[in-house]
């Protein structure tokens, strides 16, 4: 478990960015939900951290597809393959995120250090 | 409706196939493209493709075992739309298409200087870029007419590639169609940074060589030496495939803030559509990426409506461009005349975010290295001042 940060410390409607290899990306939903998935649309190198949260999706910065933050689906191109998603866990008022063993979907370029 | 046929097999004419399916049209779907190909994407001709970091695989826009269920009817252009008892649409080997229903999306050609000689070269298709990316192969001296997005991203891969590249551009700054004057100033350092240099205000008379171009003749008597030149200077809707259809056409197709046309069961997408912009107050054709992409959804709606809802506001337009690694976005539409500010970062780090305004309305915002900010502006646009 990697400890993202002071629950506090992401409002509803924020993101924020944990600098892990790669580097994840955690939502507080409007709706009090959190969510985490890596930070790199699959498309491009591009933050989702920096994107627009609406409801449970947010939209990349660069080209505006979607993803769907509870399952990593996108709603249309560019980007063609889901995002990965994480477990977010919240013990003593601090938020954790569980990384997948999945291989992640990262874009053309991109690489991990570790792979 | 029982059928319909798309016009146009690329981004658009894809992006409305896919929204017909996706909005429960269950009819026949039948696609009618020029290109031989298979919808591919267009903004890597310019980038990555270019550069050899993409191949032909990585520009298809259809996912893997993507099916829409229609008829792909390629390599074949239409040559003219008929209005009967249904929609009638003549193709160039001689046979036709019927249909209830009709998407143009039959985007730009791009303008070339007219000449004949050999080394001279627009980007539009992969077929340009292939031929494009020879011919720099080896080549020492590139010159770009037109200070314009592709113009550019084209010179950032030359001189990637080691050549020795100049911009000719007839207005007094880069991008200024686009971006307007002042943010286009602010930009030209972009160039200079990279070694790129750039002449503003200078008109092209012609070219020079025999067979195959050798240089560039300015208007007030300079000659730039070239091996390669490449035509940046715009494009132009695909509509004369519609002459006395009674489509009504001005700068690319007329359509409503729907996508409707003059034509009842005809609507228009992408490039080659100029929708009237609320906004604005005037009719507006866009030539980016997520025009073409998003605003088919709303074009087959008014289709399989029967036009009975016109929305009555508009996604302003968005593009982005790479410029020597940096990523520009701008958002909505600027006019002379409009006041511009920087709101974040500064123009001597190239890394800002610009706001235009214009009596009291942020009309657009330009965004370098700014993502974060920059969708925060880019979902204010048109909001009245003061209101954020
Ligand atoms: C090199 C390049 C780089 C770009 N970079 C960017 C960028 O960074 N950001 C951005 O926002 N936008 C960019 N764009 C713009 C973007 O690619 C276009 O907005 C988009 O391609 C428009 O899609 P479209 O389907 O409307 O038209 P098009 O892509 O032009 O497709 C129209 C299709 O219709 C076919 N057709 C034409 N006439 C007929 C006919 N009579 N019958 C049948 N088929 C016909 C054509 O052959 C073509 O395949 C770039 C464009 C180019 C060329
Ligand atoms: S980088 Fe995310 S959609 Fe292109």
């Amino acid at each position: 478990m990697i400890p993202a940060c002071p629950l506090a410390a992401l409002p509803r409607g924020e993101a924020l960015r944990i600098e892990t290899d790669p580097p994840i990306a955690v939502f507080h939903t409007e709706d009090g939900e959190l969510y985490a998935v890596d930070d790199t649309c699959t498309h491009q190198d591009a933050s989702l951290a920096d994107g627009w949260l609406e409801g449970c999706e947010v939209e990349c910065p660069l080209h505006a597809s979607r993803f769907d933050l509870r399952t990593g689906r996108v709603d249309a191109p560019p980007a063609k393959l889901p995002v990965r998603t994480h477990q977010v866990v919240v013990q003593d008022e601090t938020v954790y995120v569980v990384p997948s063993d999945l291989p992640p979907n990262l874009p053309p370029g991109v690489r991990t250090t570790s792979a | 409706m029982d059928s319909v046929a798309v016009v146009g097999a690329s981004l658009a004419g894809l992006s409305a196939a896919r929204a017909l399916r996706a909005q429960g049209f269950g009819g026949r779907l039948t696609i009618v493209g020029a290109e031989p190909h298979r919808p591919y994407d267009r903004p890597p001709l310019s980038k990555e493709f270019l550069a050899g970091q993409m191949t032909t695989a990585d520009l298809a826009l259809e996912g893997e075992g993507e099916d829409l269920d229609a008829e792909w009817r390629l390599g074949v252009a239409a040559t003219g739309l008929e209005q009967g008892r249904s929609l009638r649409i003549a193709l160039a080997d001689g046979s036709a298409v019927e249909a209830g229903g009709v998407v143009i999306a039959t985007g730009a050609v791009a303008r070339t200087l007219g000449d004949g000689l050999a080394g001279v070269h627009t980007l539009r298709t992969i077929e340009d870029a292939a031929a494009l990316r020879a011919d720099l192969d080896g080549a020492r001296r590139l010159v770009v007419i037109g200070a314009g997005f592709i113009g550019a991203e084209v010179a950032c891969v030359a001189r990637a590639l080691g050549l020795d590249v100049t911009i000719v551009e007839a207005a007094p700054a880069p991008f200024a169609r686009a971006l307007g004057p002042e943010m286009g100033t602010a930009l030209s350092g972009l160039h200079e940074d990279h070694g790129v240099r750039l002449i503003c205000g200078a008109a092209v008379r012609g070219l020079t060589g025999e067979g195959r171009v050798d240089g560039v003749l300015l208007e007030d008597g300079r000659r730039l030496d070239a091996d390669v030149v490449l035509a940046g200077i715009g494009a132009r809707p695909v509509v004369d495939w519609l002459d006395g259809s009674g489509v009504l056409v001005g700068d690319g197709v007329v359509c409503d803030t729907g996508g409707a046309t003059s034509v009842p069961g005809v609507v228009a997408v992408g490039d080659c559509a100029a929708w009237f912009d609320p906004a604005l107050g005037a009719h507006l054709r866009v030539e980016h990426w997520t025009g073409a992409a998003r605003r088919p959804a709303t074009a087959v709606q008014t289709l399989l409506s029967g036009g009975a809802a016109v929305p009555d506001t508009l996604a302003p337009p968005y593009l982005w461009s790479d410029q020597y690694g940096l990523r520009v976005q701008f958002a909505g539409h600027t006019l002379p005349g409009d006041e511009v500010s920087v709101e974040e970062g500064d123009l001597a780090s190239r890394r800002f975010l610009a706001v235009y305004r214009r009596e009291g309305r942020t009309v657009a915002v330009l965004g370098v290295e700014q993502p974060r900010s920059f969708t925060r502006w880019r979902r204010r646009l048109n909001e009245p001042a003061g209101a954020r």
